[in-house]
């Protein structure tokens, strides 16, 4: 029996390929995106443990100041009074104008130490050397090719035992290099301590312990946001892709009400249809979800470039190059496409269960039925748009921002069939013309099957406005950013300090405004926190890009009692001009201004030159903006090469730096653009598979009209113009909801995902293209069935009136 | 004559001359007249039909609609010639669901630029429609429906109405209500009539009957 009835069940698919191979092509697309952003999450965050790990700092706590850094006496005396513990410094040196991030570490106590000497040994190099001068680094084999290119005075030990990015010395030439030679970054806790003795609570009130696991996951915590973003944009992918497979599975199962009825006739249980049914589409969702996953790998090893590039130029993360293939990787993928298939025939599914034994084969709701279906998923959708609203006004946080977002998108979807019904309802009655009057009830008469498409269409499109206008609004922001923070014409790079204080003095003697850039690195709870010292200068109150500032602001900064903090530090930690921020135990100073700093994932602050060399006088000074006029830059340029001898990279006109940063900035929204565009063609699929799924069906509606004197290619016309209509009416209803979701990316994902908030701008321009993108892709998805109608053979449609069909 | 035709053949992907679904066809219909077509189910009377209401494409001979010779005419021509000239009543109804009644009965007439909003008033009068102009043909009984599309086919007062067994899917008393209304009002219209039935009680109300048997006329 069972085999008898699988056997019929399957025989659909031999008569409807086309639905067949629609059902595994969006159910591929779905998986394959979702596989894609899981892959690239997958790979990342593995990089990011693997790195923890290797850098030795998941097995232990850390001891690290609330702010500034340790100093060797607090050490040594924690040391003494018995604590097992090994210091740490961090920091940024620079060789040849290229920056790498150092790990400083005691090479006799530090768990790195077997690992290291292991590579030492590989190298044939004494354990010990890497404690004698000049000093030797420890690095990953790519970050040990820039660092040779870079610099040769110390020898380099490689190593793929370690993360690429960060160089690995002892603590003495850390010190040196960083020019900190009383000052830790934080102190690894050792496993073994004996018991007895003083917390360290007591020993040290001023540093707090920051448990192994919470201070391992710091990149995967500051990256978190990117990540989210990520899944985020995966979902709606599914979500888009599925929309396909549930028409397609819906339909499948209505056109099988007949034979499944006949079925039941001859004594076959709904029980083992509903079973047989289901094994169906586990199978069709297992073999597609292959496909997906394959495809989605495909598209992961395309993007990763990019998105190294981002998470590099965002948060100063590390991923390795290549994408692995992980097991739960594959087996998430496919649960997905298991669970997405079940989910998008659930419904279907459940109608059928439920069905008569006696019940016609009912075809799609239309008429009233479609009305009232129209009216519940409105008030459904309303009601998923209100509980979003609450959720934002309760809440804060990227959760609730993304809960806020998925509410407003999934209710504005499930509206969407009543708004063009109603629109469409409006353009019949102002119709005056017999055939316009069919086209636009004809036209509602279809929307039943095509609201899916349609809601694909509208979320593809809204996620496209949205995230256009937010990238766009960004890269206006940034480069008005740009215009203000790089005002100087020239910056210039000395090789020395030495060579920075001649340099200093004979652009001086030239008349020209020289601002030295100066800074210092230290940790502010945990984190690290850059300190610049800038000169009381014009071209920083003229210039500088305050957010929000106290009277006075410049005054105050340059008498050294203030200082300015930078907007993802403010939010981060909660401060506002008026507060006062300690920067070490004996240096408080008043906030007197928030500045913008797009793309820096560290926080900032900004205080005088002459208060920052009173406290650390070693700082090196080999950065310099210059100020001239703009024609004077080339013969500066080629002077100061003549008379200094500094490397060509090392001299930087201010227009060179803003496109290296305009490219930067290019680069790091690639992937969005990617997932944009890959989401609105899965949405023109949906369409055009809706099209084609409902042409057996569309017939029985066509013929009467032909009969009475429409051609072929009138009909094939009017198919055109529905399609087009439907899109444009989609499009419009797209607009408004893109651009709150664009408000809701600026204003709340943004803030807490990198912490800065964007005005919005609006681009009309942008939107017009996209709208006649949609209305380009609605044509080509009807021009299909248009062709198959125009082309028909007189003899399908007689059929519909011999009721044969 | 409003009908003429004369010697057609038309056959299906597959058959023969000698097999073909029509085999040299004639027959004549003046304007005002009724002609019933009986036999048996594959003689092929409903592609007879069709072919009369130059929504098919014969093989050979030819066929005339009040003047117009078929085998000339392209697609689009055709097309114009259905909507000027030529309407159908089918068993199946196939009223438009997504127009309300009021609609459908105007849409031929309209398409075809020849709606009398007072003949419409008559038929809607005269077909009992009057208290259902508003609703769409889902809520309708099958009688009604049938109705619909009777007044939807006079409303264009075509020169020549085809009906494909109109009261199949009726019951014996409705189907014969509604043949006495549609009679009635052909001849009101002045329309030639061209009916395909099974059933000879239908086929005695005309004016005259024709057999088709394997593809001939007998």
């Amino acid at each position: 029996m069972i085999r008898s009835a699988l056997s019929a069940i399957l025989s659909h698919w031999r008569r409807h390929p086309l639905q067949l191979a629609t059902l595994m092509a969006g159910l591929a697309l779905a998986t394959g995106l979702w596989s894609a952003v899981q892959a690239i999450n997958g790979e990342a965050r593995a990089s990011y443990a693997r790195a923890a790990e290797q850098l030795g700092t998941t097995a232990a706590d850390r001891l690290a100041p609330e702010g500034g850094t340790i100093t060797l006496q607090q050490y040594a005396s924690l040391r003494r009074s018995g604590w097992q513990l090994t210091p740490v410094l961090e920091g940024t040196v620079r060789f040849k104008r290229q920056s790498f991030d150092i790990m400083g570490i005691d090479l006799l106590s530090h768990p790195l130490v077997p690992a290291l000497a292991e590579a030492a040994e590989q190298d044939s190099v004494p354990a010990l050397d890497a404690l004698l001068p000049p000093g030797r680094f420890f690095a990953h084999p790519e970050t040990a090719r820039m660092l040779a290119a870079a610099q040769s005075e110390h020898p380099i030990t490689e190593t793929d035992r370690l993360p690429p990015g960060v160089l690995i010395a002892d603590i003495s030439l850390a010190s040196r290099l960083l020019r900190q030679p009383d000052s830790l970054s934080y102190l690894l806790i050792l496993p073994d301590q004996v018991s007895g003795l003083t917390p360290l609570q007591h020993l040290a009130p001023g540093l707090i312990r920051i448990p192994a696991r919470s201070a391992a996951a710091d990149t995967a915590r500051l990256t978190d946001s990117f990540h989210l973003n990520l899944t985020a944009f995966g979902l709606l992918s599914f979500a888009v892709g599925l929309f396909i497979v549930q028409g397609t599975i819906s339909l499948s199962l209505e056109q099988r009400r007949g034979m499944i009825r006949t079925l039941r006739g001859l004594g076959v249980p709904m029980r083992v249809l509903v079973v047989l049914l289901a094994a169906e589409l586990a199978v069709v969702a297992l073999i597609s979800g292959t496909a997906g996953l394959a495809g989605g790998y495909l598209v992961a090893a395309a993007l990763l470039p990019d998105v190294q590039a981002t998470l590099a130029g965002l948060y100063g993360a590390a991923v390795d190059g290549s994408l692995g293939l992980r097991l739960e990787w594959v087996l998430s993928g496919l649960a997905m496409a298991c669970s997405g298939t079940f989910l998008a025939g659930a419904q279907a599914l459940y109608d059928l269960w439920r069905m008569p034994l006696l019940a016609a084969p009912a075809p799609q709701a239309r008429g009233q039925q479609a009305i009232r279906s129209h009216k519940a998923a409105a008030c459904a959708g309303a009601l998923c748009i209100l509980a979003g609203i609450a959720i934002i006004a309760l809440f804060q946080g990227l959760l609730a921002g993304f809960v806020f977002l998925s509410g407003l998108m999934l209710g504005a979807a499930l509206v969407l069939p009543l708004l063009i019904a109603t629109g469409l309802r409006i353009g019949a009655r102002l119709s005056t013309r017999p055939f316009t009057e069919w086209l636009w009830a004809d036209t509602r008469a279809q929307l039943p099957g095509m609201s899916l498409a349609l809601m694909a269409l509208l979320l593809a499109l809204a996620t496209n406005i949205g995230v256009g206008t937010m990238v766009s609004s960004f890269r206006l922001t940034f480069i008005g950013w740009l215009d203000q923070r790089l005002a100087a014409e020239v910056y210039v790079t000395a090789v020395s300090d030495q060579q920075g204080t001649r340099l200093t003095q004979w652009l001086e003697d030239q008349g020209i405004t020289v601002l030295p850039i100066r800074r210092s690195e230290i940790r502010y709870k945990g984190a690290p926190l850059r300190v610049y010292g800038v000169a009381d200068d014009e071209t920083y109150r003229l210039n500088w890009p305050l957010l929000e500032a106290l009277p006075g602001v410049w005054d105050r900064v340059a008498a050294g009692e203030a200082l300015l903090v930078n907007e993802q530090f403010a939010r981060r930690h909660d401060l506002s001009p008026g507060l006062s921020l300690a920067l070490a135990p004996d240096w408080e100073l008043t906030i007197a201004g928030i500045y913008s700093d797009y793309g820096n994932p560290n926080g900032q602050v900004i205080t005088s030159l002459a208060a920052l060399l009173d406290r650390e006088p070693d700082i090196p000074n080999r950065q310099f903006g210059l100020r001239l006029p703009a024609e004077d830059v080339p013969e500066i340029v080629s002077s100061i090469r003549e008379v200094f001898e500094i490397p060509r990279e090392n001299i930087v006109d201010q227009a060179g730096i803003k496109a290296r940063s305009l490219s930067i900035f290019d680069r790091t929204f690639t992937i969005t653009s990617a997932l944009n565009l890959l989401t609105l063609g899965v949405a023109g699929f949906a369409m055009l598979t809706s099209l084609l799924t409902l042409w057996s069906q569309r017939l029985p509606q066509l013929a009467p009209v032909w009969a009475m004197g429409l051609s072929r290619r009138q009909l094939a016309g009017a198919e055109i113009l529905r399609s087009l209509l439907l899109a444009a009416f989609t499009a419009v209803l797209a607009l408004p909801l893109g651009l709150v979701l664009a408000w809701a990316l600026l204003a709340v994902i943004n803030v807490e995902a990198f912490g800065w908030k964007l005005p919005m701008h609006l681009f009309p321009g942008d939107w017009l293209r996209l709208i006649l993108l949609a209305l380009l892709a609605a044509a080509v998805a009807a021009a299909l069935p248009a062709r198959r109608l125009s082309r028909l053979d007189p003899a399908e449609l007689l059929k519909v009136f011999a009721n044969e069909r | 004559m409003v009908l003429k035709i004369r010697n057609v053949t038309k056959s299906y992907p597959g058959q023969t001359p000698e097999t073909a679904v029509l085999r040299g066809v004639s027959l004549d219909l003046a304007a005002g007249s009724s002609l019933a077509l009986t036999g048996d189910s594959g003689s092929g009377k409903s592609t007879l039909l069709h072919l009369a209401g130059a929504l098919d494409q014969f093989d050979s001979g030819e066929i005339e609609i009040a003047g117009t010779r078929l085998s000339k005419l392209r697609d689009r021509q055709r097309a114009a010639l259905r909507r000027r000239d030529v309407s159908l009543v089918f068993q199946q109804f196939n009223l438009i669901p997504s127009l309300r009644i009021r609609q459908n009965i105007s849409l031929h007439a309209r398409l075809g630029n020849r709606w009398d909003p007072d003949w419409g008033h008559v038929l809607v009068d005269r077909l009992g429609l009057t208290g259902l102009l508003d609703r769409y043909p889902e809520q309708l009984s099958g009688g009604q429906q049938q109705r619909v599309a009777i007044g939807r086919a006079l409303a264009l007062r075509p020169k020549l109405l085809l009906a494909d067994e109109p009261t199949g899917n009726l019951d014996e008393t409705a189907s014969s209500a509604v043949m006495d209304l549609m009679l009635e009002l052909v001849r009101e219209s002045g329309a030639a009539l061209f009916l395909v039935t099974h059933s000879n009680a239908i086929a005695g109300m005309l004016d005259q009957r024709l057999h088709l048997q394997l593809g001939q006329t007998v």
